[in-house]
């Protein structure tokens, strides 16, 4: 608990010394089209990636300038969402079933990125292209009743759940679904890729 | 919190291990060994790549101005940073040290060097001078280092390319795209001075079949749509029938086929058709087109236009065939561009080799007839797909070889040195391997010389063995 303290407080510190984007303000990422995978490289904390993060400032279409003070190589594990201690509307409860069926329920916030949550807990959810709509790694399918409720796929997320092997008519790219309240008890299911998952042979029907 | 760590637990490298070597260290190499490094505690994997850099066509391959797609970089990087994950650049396997001699270090060797090879058209003046392959003129404005001196013309004002994938739509927009756009990416600095003297403006991008058949996607044509300053010119006839089709089509050739329907047969708004007469840059599909002949200009010697055959369709969908009327048709044009698939070579005799797919002969990735010997990657299953068919195919290859281990299929109980003795090999022949570090030098070098010029790298001319020496000097 103190740790996640000392984590969300330099969080805070770097936010305010600049040396992080403060991605809340922007509306590319309030409306999810964050292209350059900035905010999504908070959310996931990994930070060999202050250069990183310079590289997709500059590759970005919109400019902006982030004086970098401190490298805090290894010691921000950023956590998504509300930087305080757990508030019980914050929480939405999910269940990842892997690619062996096995049901794994987590427990997530308002605001985490489905993608990034599975990474953090272990689930096999690549992201190859870092949350910027140019790949199909990290899709999933969502179950019926929740899938009605997630906000219309843009047209540049369709294109690329299209070169996804097996498609669904629920099918979506996980790095674009950010949970809400709504989204509580939602099931997302990763597809059964690979042909030789299955020791006795089974090979499932492309849908 | 105290952590007890009970005494007897064998540490990496001592002796018992499992050793895996990977030779390639595209996607499919590195993706191999992030899961075995994932599944098994033990494993060591060691990574050989013939070039002095890695990371393959995600460098080499693709576009400039797709950034994102190079994101998965990061995710081979932190496989590479991996205390049981080495790289070796510069060691080419075939010459500097032999599969065989790899699979007496080693307990499995996985094959992931690709295809370096191309498809040929088999057609007359196919090696004139105007004449380039598609992997060879992307790897020229990508600065893989085989490809530096290839010189493009870009002096004629039509380029044909033939094929119609996604490798055919960048070598278009690389052609097309305004330099503002180019100028800002990592394409090379001579590449970028080369397309500012182009006097390209017009590219035709010909398929033998017909806009059902195309293998490009949706997203690449759409770029093309909306490049600044350039207009389609499509031939409507070509999409007869296509309209009725579509309800049939499953949905990703559906989007794709509507988008090319709209583009070609629908009347713009004001806006747009304005946009395009304005355009001073044209690009458009030819369908029901086959290379013949690449035409001379005799006193020249070089391309002058191509002569196409016309076909008709027999059959409909993924299987439907060309097949010739008889009719021909010249176009005018100073630079053909082969984009009709790479292709793998053997690079050992030893390997079971599929010549007519150009793969090695294997089971979910075991080599056949050849214990211990993997395959991943293009060299698996073909030259065709992206980084995601990729990683579904090198995991694939991954579960079985761990499969092996754990079932006692592979025997790794036997102690096997691994990369010290291939170390000694190498040494005694002279070559000096690149370590991930010293990739890391040449990275820090290439973002530090495209900060200096607005782009997010400048990439460093680096050749082999010699060009290695030169760069380290740095």
């Amino acid at each position: 608990m103190a740790a996640a303290a000392v984590r969300s407080s330099m969080g805070l510190t770097l936010r305010l010394s600049r040396a992080l984007p403060d991605c809340s303000n922007c509306p590319f990422h309030r409306s999810n089209g964050c292209v350059s995978g900035v905010s999504n490289l908070q959310r996931r904390g990994s930070f060999d990636s202050f250069r990183t993060i310079n590289r997709h400032l500059q590759t970005s279409k919109e400019t902006l300038t982030v004086p970098l003070l401190f490298v805090f190589k290894g010691l921000y594990h950023g956590e998504e969402g509300r930087s305080n201690a757990e508030d019980p509307d914050d929480v939405v409860n999910v269940v990842y079933v892997d690619r062996s069926g096995q049901r794994i329920p987590v427990k997530a916030k308002v605001g985490d990125n489905v993608m990034y949550l599975a990474q953090r807990h272990g689930i096999e959810l690549e992201g190859s292209c870092e949350a910027s709509l140019a790949c199909s790694t990290c899709h999933v399918y969502v179950n019926s009743s929740h899938f009605d409720k997630l906000a219309e796929p843009d047209e540049r997320e369709d294109d690329m759940l299209d070169m996804a092997p097996m498609l669904q008519e629920n099918s979506r790219l996980g790095c674009q679904i950010i949970l809400k309240p709504e989204l509580e008890g939602i099931e997302l299911t990763l597809p059964k890729v690979t042909r030789n998952f299955y020791v006795d042979g089974h090979v499932p029907k492309p849908h | 919190m105290i952590e007890i760590i009970s005494s007897g637990v064998l540490s990496p490298g001592e002796g018992c291990s499992p050793k895996v070597c990977i030779v390639g260290s595209g996607p499919a190499g590195f993706y191999t060994a992030q899961q075995l490094i994932k599944a098994r505690q033990d494993v060591e994997v060691d990574i050989y790549e013939r070039l002095p850099v890695p990371f393959g066509l995600v460098r080499f391959g693709v576009a400039p101005d797709h950034p994102e797609v190079k994101n998965v970089i990061n995710t081979f990087t932190q496989t590479a940073r991996q205390s049981r994950c080495s790289f070796y650049g510069n060691v080419d396997v075939g010459t500097d040290v032999s599969v065989e001699e790899l699979r007496q270090a080693y307990h499995a060797v996985v094959l992931s060097y690709g295809a370096e090879g191309n498809r040929t058209m088999g057609v007359p003046g196919e090696d004139l001078a105007g004449v380039h392959a598609a992997k060879d003129f992307v790897g020229w404005y990508n600065g893989l280092p085989s490809c530096r001196q290839l010189r493009p013309d870009l002096s004629s004002e039509t380029a044909v390319i033939l094929g119609q994938g996604n490798v055919a739509l960048d070598v278009a927009r690389v052609l097309l795209s305004p330099l503002d756009i180019l100028k800002m990416t990592d394409i090379t600095q001579p590449a970028l001075e080369a397309l500012a003297e182009s006097q390209v403006r017009r590219v035709l991008i010909v398929g033998r079949r017909g806009p059902v058949q195309v293998a490009c996607t949706v997203k690449e044509v759409r770029e093309m749509v909306n490049l600044p300053n350039a207009r389609p010119e499509m031939v409507g006839a070509d999409f007869e029938g296509v309209a009725e089709a579509l309800k049939d089509l499953p949905r990703p050739r559906k989007r794709l086929t509507e988008l090319m329907l709209k583009t070609a047969l629908e009347v713009p708004g004001e806006k747009e058709q304005q946009r395009r007469s304005e355009a001073s840059h044209a690009w458009g599909f030819r369908f029901f087109r086959s290379p013949v002949e690449i035409l001379a200009d005799p006193e020249r010697s070089r391309t002058a236009g191509i002569r196409l055959a016309v076909n008709r369709l027999e059959g409909s969908g993924e299987g439907a065939r060309a097949v010739l009327t008889g009719e021909v048709e010249d176009v005018t044009c100073g630079l053909v561009i082969s984009s009709i698939g790479y292709k793998s070579l053997p690079i050992d005799p030893s390997l079971p080799f599929d010549s007519r797919k150009a793969i090695v002969l294997n089971n979910m990735g075991r080599v056949q007839r050849a214990a211990g010997l993997y395959c991943s990657g293009w060299l698996k299953t073909g030259p065709t797909g992206v980084i995601a068919t990729t990683m579904n195919n090198s995991f694939d290859t991954a579960r079985s070889l761990v499969e092996d281990m754990d079932l006692g299929t592979l025997d790794v109980s036997v102690v096997k040195p691994g990369s010290q003795s291939v170390a000694a090999l190498l040494e005694k022949r002279g070559v000096k391997p690149v370590t991930f570090s010293d990739w890391e030098k040449i990275d820090r070098v290439e973002l530090s010389r495209g900060e200096a010029v607005g782009k997010p790298r400048e990439k460093l001319s680096v050749t082999d063995h010699n060009g290695h020496r030169q760069e380290m000097a740095l």
